[in-house]
């Protein structure tokens, strides 16, 4: 809600600069969202006086003003506007003036005749097209007979207000007035409310309950409540009512129409005002529509109803209860009898239908948030005092209320010691009982316990943690101290997973991988794919997108995804992994996936990049292989990890990948992405690994140890075998391990070769083996026992020839 | 000529050759054989000492000794002069243009939403706080109802949220992570305090400054004495670490159904510090987090007792603070992962 300064002043005695009121209220009371100065940015735009007006001789439609603006000689203006009149007061952007969107007015040459400013409209000079009266909607602005030619336009409409623009939270719909807008401040500041006390001053003898009754179902409209006001004339409102209204970013339309809005801003209760002369019979209600029933609203939407909307009615609905009236029965020109209607509309049911039919207006927010159920009696005076007013209105002597709800204030106990105790100050008794006070609320103490009415007005508040954050707020946040907690001694730390998460991540960061985050919605078909076990899909009720409707069984394709992002954008080389969770579902029916934390890697291009001494290597199976490894050995697992070649995953080449197993567990996979899904992607060639994290965190891991270095020497050997290309390393290894006897340390693979001079389907396969004994020097002979047995064992196992 | 005479000789002569030698080896082939050699003029001239008379051996013996030693320094400190000479010359000639770029090597980085999480959960645990991870796919219960959000209260609009049936949803905040924690917590064991860092998702459509999947961190400490100057005391201390001491903090007064009294904290703007700018739509203030002391209906409504135990919660947003911190102007960024972007952070 944009809060008038210039109408603040008028109940609360303000003399500070707007923008340390906004910040002050910030601090105390709701967000703003920016301070208005309608002025800000204009220049040389006065009030001038049409003298003379002739035809353009080149235009249809152009006029050749002199326009008087205070100088010695009139000012030749050429104006366009269909409206233009002698005599008129009017809008002048003289030569070298600014108006709207920082537009500059210079003279300039209109059709062959000279024009040295230019008359504005009042979108021109800043209101938005959709607050312009519609009067003036077509033309430029008439300015009031009293202004003073020659003088700066701004006050005659509004313009030099300063406006502060309120974001109210959901729980202080009391803001989205005035009226609770000068109680807040009047606690802040200490000072009085001079809020006026508006009474219908004379009433016709007409009765509203004689014109018309009601049926109302007070589920829908806990208060609700009519009175007409007969006989109005309809007319446009006085400027300073347009004014409040434009300011406060609403259309003014014609008088009735404008005090109901004008209470809106005045008191945050909506009203309606109805053509009496328009409804259907003598009866309205207020009801749930009923299907197939329709409403063509104010804003000229036909919309379709149902059981459940909520709608005033005659034998038709004629309003959207609390939300938006209907064009058939709504103030003309033409209108003579006015029914007005100030209710309590329920806010669940207008919040919905609101959302339904995406009808959001000021009224539907207020009702939405609540309003002052103890102040409709108040506001009705005051617009049937103002139709009589404005309007010539003769106003009934009663009102009809169809339902009403008596509203009382709200007691709430508190003591000091509970308030001290949750801000951690140390308020007096005094102290707390004057924020009451301030802000209106009567109070009683009792020893240590404040007994506290709030009036109606502060809806929001019911429990005593409600009084917590006025005390709060008024007393202010920057005075609290600042401490930190003081309980008894807690230890933090990770959890394991968390840990190993954490270890995981800095492990493969330092392995050369940076951290992807992809999205976990992700299409079906793409949350199908690169899966570790058989899952149903977890998908949302309402997706915005195809493309983010279900839940990722796989981290791999968000990482494919990144990929192509960066081969699009002429990106080659991307190595990343991704940690986060992946949802399976077991069985059909249940209610909630397992999130089950995987950790996943990419790479495509080169790991490194070339530079001018060293040509990149593009990646390979053996290099990510080598990085899940050392990621293996690093969390625990060294020498206890295996790989099966697997080529049962319809997205994996078939020859290069293979399941990753840790103490016969199948933890994962890894190897390169079948080309038909790398294509599918648009991606090059890209070595992927998935690992279930989970799976890792439960699995036993070896300790950290320690082993003495042997002082003894080692003996190193080479042995190198012909042998058939089906032949895995792993199954040489096997048996090498065996046969090695207690000395063999370790096994190197140092060749693999089957070039020329190795028949076909042969390999050569060239081993480095190091012996060491611990406890002794080692001897040849002990060796040379070890290497005969590999050599004999190895002719037994495969038909292999030694090099 | 006495031998002392020829000696003399001998070493003047040989240390003016020394001193003209220029190459090491033919230095000591030529003129250190032909003195101190086997069959050099030196040792040659020293065997005539037996034949002097007994009394003037010792004399010349020990003035030859002299002789020989100072040709031998004289020598080994031409050498080493020769030497460094070689060396020196040798070491011009390697040289290498040292602007040339080093080798490639691996390197990943950290993503920069992750390290703010590590940063923020360091620091909590420094505390003494407890860093638990709670469900992405979260029942209504626990992420809205025990929230204090009833169906059909209108805060729940300011959440737009994905549903996956009528009561489960992709979680909108980490805050149900509160309720879970209070419904779970043993209290005669002592206080809670914990901080819970994860994604959150929402029915947004993806732009600049909204993303269906971002993050945020909880935290939430219930005592039976924890202060509402306790929150600002932490809030204070959370954010100097993070954005730097330099830069001014405020409260104000805001509203969250799960907290009363609720703020949310501003920092002074980095970009104008605090003068006024596009980033701050001119209030020289950011908007960094939202927090308040726990509503008592959370509390009871997890089973906790709201008249012995209360406390304060926060929820912040890393994507967020990333944003601000470095500038980053659309919040896409951090999910789409492009290289050149991940790279820059460290």
């Amino acid at each position: 809600m944009r809060v008038s300064y210039k109408w603040l002043k008028e109940y609360i005695d303000l003399d500070i600069p707007v923008d340390e009121l906004a910040e002050k209220i910030e601090r105390s009371s709701v967000e703003v969202d920016s301070v208005i100065k309608p002025s800000e940015g204009l220049k040389k735009i006065v009030v001038g006086q049409i003298l003379s007006l002739e035809d353009h001789p080149d235009s249809d439609h152009l006029h050749i003003c002199q326009v008087d603006v205070g100088d010695d000689e009139p000012v030749q203006i050429v104006c366009g506007a269909p409206n233009v009149e002698k005599g008129k007061k009017v809008i002048v952007a003289l030569s070298g003036a600014r108006i709207a969107n920082n537009i500059k007015i210079k003279k300039s040459k209109m059709r062959g005749i000279q024009s040295n400013g230019m008359l504005c409209a009042l979108d021109e000079i800043g209101y938005p097209k959709d607050v312009v009266p519609k009067e003036w909607a077509d033309g430029i602005y008439f300015l009031p007979k009293d202004a003073k030619v020659g003088n700066d336009v701004y006050k005659y409409i509004g313009m030099d207000d300063e406006l502060i623009d309120l974001d109210v939270t959901p729980n202080r719909g009391d803001m989205l007035s005035m009226y609770g807008t000068i109680h807040d401040l009047s606690a802040i500041y200490n000072k009085p409310v001079n809020f006026d006390n508006v009474k219908v001053q004379k009433t016709s003898g007409k009765k509203t309950a004689d014109q018309i009754s009601s049926d109302v179902d007070s589920q829908i409209a806990l208060t609700y409540k009519n009175r007409i006001v007969n006989n109005v004339e309809i007319n446009p409102s006085p400027l300073w009512l347009q004014i409040r209204l434009w300011n406060a970013g609403i259309k003014p339309i014609n008088n009735i129409i404008d005090i109901t809005n004008y209470l809106m801003l005045k008191f945050g209760q909506p009203m309606h005002a109805y053509d009496l002369d328009k409804l259907h019979g003598n009866n309205i209600s207020v009801r749930n529509a009923k299907k197939g029933e329709k409403i063509t609203t104010l804003a000229e939407d036909e919309v379709d109803l149902d059981e459940n909307d909520i709608v005033v009615a005659d034998d038709r609905p004629i309003a959207l209860a609390g939300v938006i009236g209907g064009i058939d029965t709504s103030i003309t020109n033409d209108t003579k009898n006015v029914l007005f209607e100030c209710a309590v509309f329920d806010p669940i049911k207008v919040r919905k239908m609101a959302r339904k039919h995406v009808i959001h207006t000021e009224a539907s927010q207020r009702f939405e948030r609540g309003i002052n159920r103890g102040g409709l009696d108040e506001v009705m005076e005051n617009a049937c005092q103002m139709s009589n007013e404005l309007a010539n209105g003769e106003v009934c002597d009663d009102t009809l209320n169809g339902s009403e709800f008596n509203a009382q204030p709200v007691i709430v106990n508190i003591t000091l010691t509970k308030i001290n105790h949750v801000l951690g100050t140390n308020l007096s008794s005094e102290q707390v009982k004057d924020i009451f006070e301030r802000l209106g609320f009567d109070t009683k103490v009792d020893g240590d316990t404040f007994v506290v009415t709030v009036p109606t007005r502060r809806w929001d508040i019911h429990i005593d943690a409600d009084l917590i954050e006025e005390v709060a707020r008024i007393y202010g946040y920057d005075n609290l101290p600042s401490t930190l907690p003081t309980t008894t001694m807690t230890t933090g730390k990770l959890q394991p997973k968390q840990q190993l998460i954490r270890n995981s991540r800095n492990i493969l960061e330092g392995l050369g991988l940076t951290h992807a985050i992809s999205y976990a919605l992700t299409s079906k078909d793409k949350a199908n794919m690169f899966m570790m076990q058989k899952s149903f899909e977890t998908n949302l009720s309402y997706p915005m997108t195809n493309d983010h409707e279900t839940l990722r069984m796989n981290l791999v394709t968000g990482l494919l995804d990144d990929i192509a992002y960066n081969k699009a954008r002429n990106v080659h080389d991307v190595a990343l992994y991704e940690q986060g969770r992946v949802f399976y579902k077991e069985n059909e029916n249940e209610d909630r996936p397992s999130e089950i934390e995987h950790i996943s890697v990419a790479i495509t291009g080169s790991l490194l990049r070339s530079t001018w001494n060293e040509k990149a290597k593009e990646v390979d199976f053996y290099q990510i292989k080598g990085i899940v490894d050392k990621y293996l050995e690093s969390i625990g697992f060294a020498n206890q990890v295996e790989y099966i070649a697997n080529a049962d995953y319809p997205e994996m080449h078939p020859g290069r990948t293979a399941d990753i197993m840790i103490h016969g567990h199948y933890v994962g996979f890894i190897g390169e992405v079948h080309p038909n899904i790398a294509k599918k992607f648009k991606i090059n060639t890209t070595y992927v690994f998935d690992l279930n994290l989970q799976l890792l965190s439960n699995l036993h891991k070896t300790n950290q140890s320690y082993e003495s270095i042997s002082k003894y020497p080692s003996i190193s050997r080479d042995i190198a075998i012909l042998i058939d290309e089906n032949i895995t390393n792993n199954d040489i290894l096997n048996v090498i391990n065996k046969r090695g006897g207690a000395f063999l340390k370790h096994v190197k693979l140092f060749d693999v070769y089957n070039g020329e001079h190795v028949p076909s389907g042969k390999k050569s396969m060239a081993y480095n083996l190091t012996f060491q004994n611990k406890r002794d020097t080692l001897v040849d002979d002990d060796v040379n026992k070890a290497m005969d047995k590999i050599q004999r064992n190895l002719e037994k196992e495969f038909e292999i020839e030694i090099r | 000529m006495s031998l002392k005479d020829d000696l003399t000789k001998l070493r003047d002569d040989g240390l003016k050759n020394i001193e003209n030698a220029t190459n090491v080896k033919k230095m000591n082939d030529e003129i250190k054989v032909h003195l101190l050699g086997k069959k050099g003029l030196i040792t040659k001239a020293l065997r005539g000492i037996k034949d002097l008379p007994v009394e003037e051996r010792p004399k010349v013996g020990s003035y030859s000794n002299k002789i020989r030693d100072d040709i031998q320094t004289a020598l080994d400190k031409k050498q080493e002069e020769l030497e460094t000479i070689a060396l020196n010359k040798k070491l011009a000639s390697e040289k290498i243009d040292v602007t040339l770029p080093g080798d490639s090597v691996a390197k990943g980085h950290p993503h920069v939403i992750q390290s703010i999480i590590d940063e923020i959960s360091d620091m909590f645990m420094g505390m003494g706080y407890e860093v638990l991870s709670g469900p992405e796919v979260e029942e209504d219960k626990y992420n809205f109802e025990m929230m204090n959000l009833p169906k059909n209260h209108p805060a729940r609009d300011m959440q737009d949220t994905f549903y996956i049936t009528k009561d489960i949803l992709m979680r909108t905040q980490t805050s149900p992570m509160q309720a879970r924690t209070l419904e779970k917590h043993d209290f005669s064991k002592g206080p809670l305090k914990m901080i819970s860092p994860g994604v959150v998702y929402r029915r947004d459509t993806d732009d600049p400054t909204h993303s269906h999947q971002f993050h945020q961190v909880e935290g939430i400490v219930i005592d039976k004495h924890i202060t509402m100057a306790d929150l600002k005391g932490t809030l204070e201390y959370l954010l100097h670490q993070l954005f730097g001491d330099k830069y001014d903090i405020r409260l104000r007064p805001s509203y969250f159904p799960f907290t009363e009294p609720s703020v949310e904290a501003d920092v002074t703007c980095f970009k104008c510090n605090g003068k006024g700018c596009e980033v701050c739509k001119h209030t020289g203030w950011i908007e960094v987090l939202g927090a308040g002391m726990v509503h008592p209906n959370v509390l009871k409504m997890a089973g906790v007792d709201a008249e012995s135990y209360g406390g304060f919660a926060f929820g912040l947003g890393p994507d967020r603070f990333a944003m601000l911190k470095y500038g980053v102007d659309d919040i896409r960024d951090f999910y789409l992962n492009d290289v050149r972007f991940l790279s820059q952070f460290n």
